[in-house]
């Protein structure tokens, strides 16, 4: 926690300052909310941060949608090629990013990829392995009873997925969703090889901003722009930190 | 039997969406790179076979490959035994009966959620705030100071998450075992060792796992903190291939054959690790 004051206290003030005195309270010779400006502005920050946002929301969505449907066919239907697609996206998890780094972003540009939008495409590719796996051990320990009954009353495939059993997967897809989010907001390298020329998000900014200016360092303005960074991630903590806390104990328990 | 049948026919909607991103992001991609990790290559079509020179090239041009190789393991041995001992400690720390347990867990959970450039940075201006004002030196000084600042990031990330799954394997010790180990007068370190550790075997094997595996795929804190400095003597394996195929030139089929040999001993060590804990678990 002490670093995290620190580095707010710092924000607040000029870069001579921060220099020379890192561990005082800002005070009135040193308060100096121009960083806050400056360092908006050099970084284009709320643009960044609406890409974020989309990118984060959309695949999280996209996600929690595709791979639930996928996890309870692969569970749910008998046959060979369900059981190796289990082993497949359980395969992939063990996988080291390096390994498909540069292959996936000339495949990304080759298909038109990469855009924000395309970016969606490879965040399911990518999160299927951990979201499938998670939510058929949940499947699992649903009883097949459930789906039979609605299907002799008539229900379609179609109606006894989204309203018997999406319902019944809440807890498995509150998980997903929040461990799939915190890995796409934090991502990196991932939109910085497949969109970082044109598009900014935040990891994005940060890194340009803080390794590209050797030299003349403006301290006071870094510490603005990571307290900006950190911002959402609190918001979103102080909203949802129950289910978040949740979440991350039964994802690490079904692991 | 009965839903199988009915929903088997379902694959393309159900299935493939999700197949088909899998392979687009990942299937296709890994099998390209095993391939190409033999051809010599500068953007993916102008492929020729070269055999396993990449491969020969990879440990033979310098030493930075078997470098930043030790490094990881190093790092990620010390970090997995560092992070995990501390978790456990704060576990236990926040299961007795104190007021303002909460918010303390609140607290070390926090910066799990800050991704690995912001917090690098974060502790880059901090550990050279303190080296320059007592030392009058910064982080690019020496390779030591690099190998415990990431030692300490990583730390102060993973603690808060492996803390929230100790906490939950101890809320669900049942309170009879310990009070048996209360009658029988078992001490503080008895109770631990005997009671506690043995029944949290399946907490130790996942949060082991997860640090092992987090710490050797490293790269984000890794780029942040030090970017290799000085003389890439802080580089680890995921930072050493991204620059082999990004700043070396007409590296691209090294760096593949780099990526390739990381991949296996991630899924290695993963793989070992798994067995021997899951072992233990099994006697316990």
């Amino acid at each position: 926690m002490i670093p995290l004051i620190l580095v707010l206290m710092n924000s607040f003030k000029g870069t001579l300052f921060v220099n020379q005195y890192p561990f005082a309270l800002p005070d009135k010779a040193s308060f100096d909310i121009s960083n806050y400006t400056s360092g908006v502005q050099a970084t284009g920050f709320f643009g960044a941060l609406a890409l974020s946002l989309f990118i984060t929301v959309c695949s999280t969505a996209v996600i929690v949608l595709l791979t639930s449907m996928a996890a309870w066919y692969i569970t749910r239907v008998r046959a060979w090629y369900s059981t190796l697609l289990y082993f497949l996206f359980v395969f992939s998890m063990v996988v080291p990013f390096q390994m498909v780094m540069f292959t996936m972003s000339k495949m990304a540009n080759m298909t038109h990829l990469d855009n924000p939008v395309g970016i969606i495409v490879l965040y399911v590719g990518f999160g299927a392995g951990l979201s499938v796996f998670i939510c058929s051990g949940f499947v699992r320990s649903i009883p097949v009873e459930l789906e039979e009954a609605a299907m002799i009353d008539g229900a379609s495939v179609w109606k006894t997925f989204f309203s018997v059993i999406f319902p019944v997967l809440r807890p498995v897809t509150v998980t997903i969703a929040i461990l799939n989010a915190m890995w796409i907001w934090n991502d990196y390298l991932l939109p910085y090889l497949v969109i970082g020329s044109q598009w900014k998000t935040i990891p994005i900014a940060v890194q340009s901003y803080m390794s590209g200016s050797y030299g003349n360092k403006d301290l006071g303005g870094f510490m603005a722009m990571l307290v900006l960074a950190i911002i959402p991630i609190v918001v979103f903590f102080l909203i949802g930190q129950k289910s978040i806390i949740k979440g991350i104990t039964a994802g690490a328990v079904k692991g | 039997m009965l839903v199988s049948k009915y929903i088997k026919k379902w694959f393309p909607v159900f299935a493939l969406p999700t197949l088909a991103a899998f392979c687009l992001a990942f299937a296709i991609p890994f099998v390209m790179g095993l391939y190409l990790s033999f051809t010599k290559f500068r953007t993916v079509n102008d492929a020729t076979w070269v055999g396993v020179s990449n491969y020969v090239t990879a440990f033979t041009e310098n030493n930075d490959f078997l470098h930043a190789f030790w490094f990881t393991i190093r790092f990620t041995f010390i970090s997995a035994i560092t992070v995990n001992i501390l978790a456990f400690a704060l576990a236990m720390l926040l299961t007795k009966a104190i007021k303002g347990t909460n918010v303390f867990r609140a607290v070390f959970f926090l910066p799990n959620l800050i991704g690995g450039i912001v917090l690098g940075y974060i502790w880059q201006l901090l550990i050279n705030g303190v080296l320059g004002k007592f030392f009058q030196k910064d982080l690019t000084y020496s390779s030591a100071y690099g190998f415990w600042g990431l030692v300490i990031v990583v730390n102060w990330q993973m603690i808060g998450y492996m803390m929230i799954i100790y906490i939950a394997g101890i809320q669900g010790i049942s309170t009879d075992v310990l009070e048996a180990a209360d009658i029988d007068a078992a001490g503080f370190w008895a109770k631990l060792f005997q009671v506690t550790i043995p029944m949290l075997a399946s907490s130790i094997t996942i949060c082991t796992f997860l640090t092992v595996t987090n710490c050797l795929k490293m790269f984000d804190q890794n780029l942040a903190l030090t970017d290799g400095a000085p003389r890439n003597m802080t580089e680890g394996l995921a930072l050493n291939i991204y620059r082999t195929f990004y700043n070396i030139p007409n590296h691209q089929g090294v760096g593949q054959a780099k990526a390739v040999v990381f991949f296996i001993v991630v899924a290695l060590i993963a793989f070992l690790q798994l067995r021997a804990t899951r072992s233990k678990e099994r006697d316990a």
